[in-house]
């Protein structure tokens, strides 16, 4: 019984710790925080554990970086309720409007472009976007994920990861013009 | 106002183009456009550079050791230990040999069986199985390198009497590969030099044992596998040795490690 669960730990350890750096990665960009970072894969790894029984095999990435994901949205939900409030979960970013008011709310464009150079100017954009056009970016650009695995990992429509990208890179480029033609 | 509509449609393709989520098809009809359509190939250009300068500028952060370390200790607490019992002053090789001794005669008895009783093409797999393993061992805190350097000059003598084959060091810093170090291993019951690459974030391992078939010369490499874990492994023989390459990189930047290898 006991080498049997060894047996499973070490089967989940295969499958789970190659995917470390990407988990870190993912909660490190959601939460903008390395602490709160290190405590969301932490739990992460817990919950994925514990769930380990269920995972049939197939892409571990994915199926890890879901659990990350669900985990950091969790963990954001208990902790800074604001921040989550104004994300719209099966938005797809259509209402012109609405991203207008809310894109960079709380932390400017402009004053990321002011307190930086250039690679911490294209850190403060990404850190700037809604959650949920910043979750998109970071597992398409830096994690290179498909969008089928995109879509997994968040749970929409691929349609709604495509078009969460297109504004995702709306916002970046209108930034990162601004500084250009400074 | 045809031409419009084939416009808007394709503003929608730039994304999908980009991210290379086209099929032939579309891919074609996306390039046509662009090549009577300035505005499109502009936008094109411009979201291509962001790109660019996000993969190449922002950070992709790695775990930190500490994380690591905490959750390797909760997952495997016990597999790193070596065996208690240890009749001379251990150097920090034979502690490292040591647990690897245990596996060699289970190794090279599973060998024996896997020989009388599957085909040639199992044993690879099992080796496949063997050096994945040996890379996630590695990927324990202080296990990856037993000698820390970048500087092919120094790895190559450190094997030097350590084992009786003379592994090749090649210095592959300027297509991206940096030399990390090098160490011990056994693979199957058969010893390995290890050296160690780093791309990026990613490491990569390089195994060298002595090649079964040793006289045959090159031969042409398996097709490169993906192990159910996410760990790539290119294969090739050359010049009587046997060369695995593990890491959790992809598949083209593994294969690209192995053609850079091979073509020097």
């Amino acid at each position: 019984m006991e080498l049997g669960q060894a047996t499973e730990t070490a089967r989940f350890a295969e499958t789970a710790l190659p995917h470390l750096d990407a988990a870190y990665n993912l909660a490190r960009w959601l939460t903008r925080d390395p602490g709160d970072a290190a405590d969301v894969v932490q739990e992460a790894m817990l919950r994925a554990l514990k769930f380990f029984g269920g995972f049939r095999g197939g892409n571990g990435k994915s199926w890890l970086l879901a659990i990350v994901r669900n985990t950091a949205f969790d963990w954001m939900k208990a902790n800074r309720p604001a921040e989550i409030a104004r994300f719209v979960p099966g938005g797809t970013g259509e209402d012109e409007h609405d991203i207008e008011n809310i894109a960079f709310e709380g932390d400017d464009p402009e004053a990321a472009l002011i307190r930086a150079g250039d690679r911490r100017q294209l850190d403060g954009l990404i850190e700037a976007l809604p959650l949920e056009f910043r979750e998109c970016l970071v597992l398409r650009e830096l994690e290179e994920l498909s969008y089928k695995e995109i879509a997994a990992v968040i749970g929409v429509p691929i349609g709604t990861v495509m078009s969460r990208l297109a504004r995702a890179r709306q916002l970046m480029q209108r930034g990162w013009l601004k500084e250009e033609t400074r | 106002m045809m031409r419009e509509i084939d416009h808007l449609e394709v503003r929608n393709l730039l994304h999908a183009a980009l991210d290379g989520e086209l099929d032939t098809l579309d891919m074609m009809r996306f390039e046509a456009h662009l090549s009577d359509c300035t505005e499109c190939t502009a936008e094109y250009a411009r979201l291509s550079a962001l790109s660019a300068a996000i993969r190449e500028r922002v950070p992709r952060y790695a775990a930190p050791a500490e994380l690591r370390d905490a959750l390797l200790q909760s997952l495997m607490p016990r597999e790193a230990e070596p065996p208690k019992v240890v009749p001379f002053p251990a150097s920090r090789l034979q502690r490292w040999l040591r647990p690897a001794a245990g596996g060699f005669t289970l190794g090279a008895a599973l060998a024996a069986s896997l020989a009388v009783m599957i085909a040639t093409r199992n044993v690879e797999n099992a080796v496949t199985d063997s050096v994945v393993t040996a890379h996630i061992r590695a990927l324990q805190p202080g296990h990856l390198t037993d000698v820390q350097i970048s500087d092919q000059h120094q790895v190559k003598p450190w094997f030097d009497g350590k084992i009786d084959f003379a592994p090749p060091v090649k210095e592959l810093s300027d297509q991206g590969f940096n030399l990390v170090g090098g160490r011990l291993d056994y693979i199957q019951g058969r010893e390995a030099a290890v050296i160690v690459y780093r791309r990026k974030l990613h490491m990569i391992d390089l195994f060298v044992t002595r090649s079964d078939h040793a006289g045959s010369g090159a031969e042409p490499a398996p097709a490169p596998r993906t192990t159910p874990s996410g760990y790539n492994v290119e294969h090739w023989t050359d010049g009587g040795l046997d060369y695995w390459a593990v890491s959790d990189l992809n598949r083209n930047e593994l294969a690209d490690f192995a053609k850079a290898w091979q073509g020097r």
